[in-house]
């Protein structure tokens, strides 16, 4: 498979099937899509069975706008080839996911990062150890866009 | 108030998924404040971002 396909997919390059999406405004210059962060309590269900954002398990707060924080999205993906035949196509947001002045006193330990321009598609779920926080800062720092930490990696092997 | 009455506490915890630290200062034996800051190192298994092999 093409290396360069893998981020293609990422960045909506390709259209294999007959599907409905919400306009992007221009079909040869789309604009990019929202994404959002939203935090999900440890007793919640959230999982790669997720299909889209639901307030289900999400957590409560003072200073917690339910749907979460916007991510900060300034590098586009890409890809990279790891031989002649195999290759990672990989994103991360440019900014942590802060989530500032909350109380969030039931222990949750996940972020849902969704689509929210495309009707809240889920994206991916990451976990974390249980946290509880106390009129305190939330701050999830991303790690590496690299081909092996990136947040979003696909790969072919 | 008097910062002095708050007592400060601190932790954290790394593992091949995080690095995590946390801030927490107390009143009285009463938690009045409580931050948190993770970083992620590895997505994973399950999460849906670790490499998927075609």
């Amino acid at each position: 498979m093409a290396t360069s396909f893998l981020s293609e997919l990422m960045l909506g390059q390709h259209q294999l099937g007959a599907s409905t999406i919400v306009s992007r405004g221009s079909l040869t210059a789309p604009t990019t899509d929202t994404l959002k962060a939203a935090l999900f309590l440890a007793s919640a269900t959230i999982n790669a069975a997720t299909t889209a954002y639901s307030t289900t398990g999400e957590v409560t707060g003072t200073g917690y706008t339910a749907g979460g924080v916007t991510v900060t999205n300034a590098t586009a993906p890409t890809s990279t080839n790891s031989s002649a035949t195999a290759g990672v196509g990989y994103w991360t947001p440019s900014a942590s996911f802060v989530y500032t002045s909350v109380t969030l006193a039931t222990a949750f330990d996940c972020v849902l990062v969704y689509n929210s321009t495309q009707s809240n598609k889920a994206i991916s779920v990451h976990t974390f150890g249980s946290q509880t926080i106390t009129a305190g800062t939330f701050t999830l720092t991303m790690p590496s866009n690299t081909t092996t930490t990136a947040l979003l990696r696909l790969a072919t092997t | 108030m008097d910062d002095s009455l708050l007592e400060h506490r601190a932790g954290e915890i790394e593992n091949d998924n995080e690095l995590t630290t946390w801030v927490e200062y107390w009143l009285d034996e009463e938690l009045v404040h409580r931050s948190v800051h993770v970083t992620l190192k590895k997505v994973p298994t399950f999460a849906g971002g670790d490499t998927a092999s075609f």
